[in-house]
């Protein structure tokens, strides 16, 4: 479970479930980009643009209860860039991974 | 300079409600920006979006919001900077600003709050504590609104705004400026001839006129006893040319006495005479009084000086009489005449005095 049911359906809860819905859409528009900003932020060695991004990321993350998705960004955040480029590549593919697997379960929970 | 604001509609807001207060949302993601609307509409608020903090500053600027969420984390202009900035701007530094972010670490919270942030609110926002802390901003919001209308009704504009910036505190400061004594010449017998409600109403007219006309050449009325006033050009606020400034209002309060006159004389009534005194100098400018009740006034020999060139128009039988430092500011700009020096109590030898008349004093 990639979802954290219980911070969804209090989100939905305040929010009102049709919101939320357009709300997860947005996420799921939004969402490529910053994934995208936090790799070329780190091609760039881009301290700030990569803060930043991961820091969005895990934001909208917690919003939404993908914890370990929200868990890996806020390790970017706090970490900043790392002096190996390929530990931050790394860490960006898992959240990649972790990203498309949070974005699968939003997108079934969004209409329940 | 507290001008009203022309409305604008939100940016991106849901619909306004008939209700509630008027809220900024400052935050660089679209998913919590979005969120943050969505909560505010459903407390009943009306939302504007920001998406970074210097659209934020150029939407307060331009237009009057009871409270700005802010976020932290932001290109272009982050939330701290915009934090230095509220505090740095005399109009907006009263905003209340709540805090709202999932930055990291107490000495971030800290440095909001020590920026001036009302409060902090970590992200995700729990709707609960958000409803409760804007309440409270917003209570705290009004309430300093009304102790400034109250500040504004008993004290001056200028002062209020000298207030608001320095804060409070007795203790003078030397300034440059020109000191106007005031008053209505036989207003003993006046009062002993008529009813104490036309007297009341003739003192509100008398006021009404005299304030407009020191206050639009940059003079403040600073203290009224009954029918006397007295006005500072220079301070609070420096003014540059305080001498012409002074004259300039003396000219048009005598102006404003002969149209007054004429409507008393249809009325039957009859016609009040001021007497009006100006010197210029150095002077001690600053709050007298105690911490429960002060004043803004200033003292010293110029002070001293306006005062008596004020009653010494009775003797002249003139209505505006000037020091030589007055006079000379004036340069050609005035029609005056040198009445030569007079021996003044409190003053080691005679000074010279000047009367204006009515015209040049352009």
């Amino acid at each position: 479970m990639h979802i954290d049911r219980t911070t969804f359906a209090e989100l939905q809860d305040s929010a009102g479930a049709d919101f939320v819905t357009e709300l997860v859409d947005t996420f799921l528009e939004d969402a490529p980009t910053l994934l995208a900003e936090l790799r070329s932020a780190r091609t760039a060695a881009d301290a700030d643009r990569f803060r930043r991004a991961a820091h969005s990321l895990k934001s909208n993350s917690v919003t939404f209860g993908a914890t370990a998705l929200g868990a890996l960004a806020r390790t970017l955040e706090l970490g900043g860039l790392n002096a190996d480029p390929a530990a931050d590549l790394a860490a960006i593919d898992a959240i990649d991974a972790a990203y498309a697997e949070a974005a699968a379960e939003l997108k079934g929970l969004r209409h329940g | 300079m507290a001008d009203a604001r022309p409305a604008a509609p939100a940016r991106g807001g849901p619909a306004a409600s008939p209700n509630g207060a008027r809220l900024l949302v400052a935050d660089d993601n679209k998913v919590n920006r979005l969120l943050m609307a969505r909560s505010l509409d459903l407390l009943g608020h009306r939302v504007a979006l920001a998406e970074n903090g210097r659209i934020a500053l150029e939407m307060l600027r331009g237009e009057a919001y009871d409270l700005l969420l802010l976020d932290i984390e932001m290109p272009e202009m982050d939330g701290f900077q915009v934090l230095e900035h509220l505090k740095a701007d005399v109009q907006l530094r009263d905003v209340p600003v709540i805090v709202t972010s999932s930055v990291e670490g107490v000495a971030n919270i800290v440095r909001c709050i020590e920026l001036g942030a009302e409060d902090y609110l970590p992200k995700p926002v729990n709707p609960v504590l958000l409803r409760a802390r804007i309440g409270a901003s917003l209570e705290k919001k009004r309430l300093r609104d009304q102790q400034s209308a109250l500040v504004r009704r008993f004290a001056t504009t200028e002062v209020a705004q000298d207030l608001a910036q320095s804060g409070f505190a007795l203790g003078g400061r030397r300034v440059q400026g020109s000191v106007m004594f005031s008053d209505i010449r036989g207003f003993t017998a006046l009062v002993e001839s008529q009813p104490p409600e036309e007297t009341i109403e003739l003192l509100n007219t008398y006021y009404t006129l005299m304030f407009d006309a020191i206050s639009s050449h940059g003079g403040v009325v600073n203290q009224m006893i009954g029918d006397g006033l007295m006005a500072i050009f220079g301070a609070p606020l420096p003014l540059a040319d305080h001498c012409g400034g002074a004259v300039r209002a003396a000219l048009e309060m005598i102006d404003m006495i002969e149209l007054f006159n004429a409507e008393r004389g249809a009325e039957g009534k009859a016609p009040i005479a001021i007497g009006i005194g100006i010197a210029t100098g150095e002077m001690v400018a600053g709050y007298t009084g105690t911490q429960s009740r002060a004043t803004y006034t200033c003292i010293g020999d110029t002070v001293n000086l306006a005062a008596r060139l004020e009653a010494h128009t009775k003797v002249a039988q003139r209505a505006i009489l000037v020091d030589a430092v007055t006079r000379a500011a004036l340069g050609e700009r005035a029609d005056v005449e040198a009445l030569g020096a007079v021996p003044f109590k409190g003053k080691a030898a005679p000074v010279e005095v000047y009367a204006v008349g009515p015209g040049q004093a352009g």
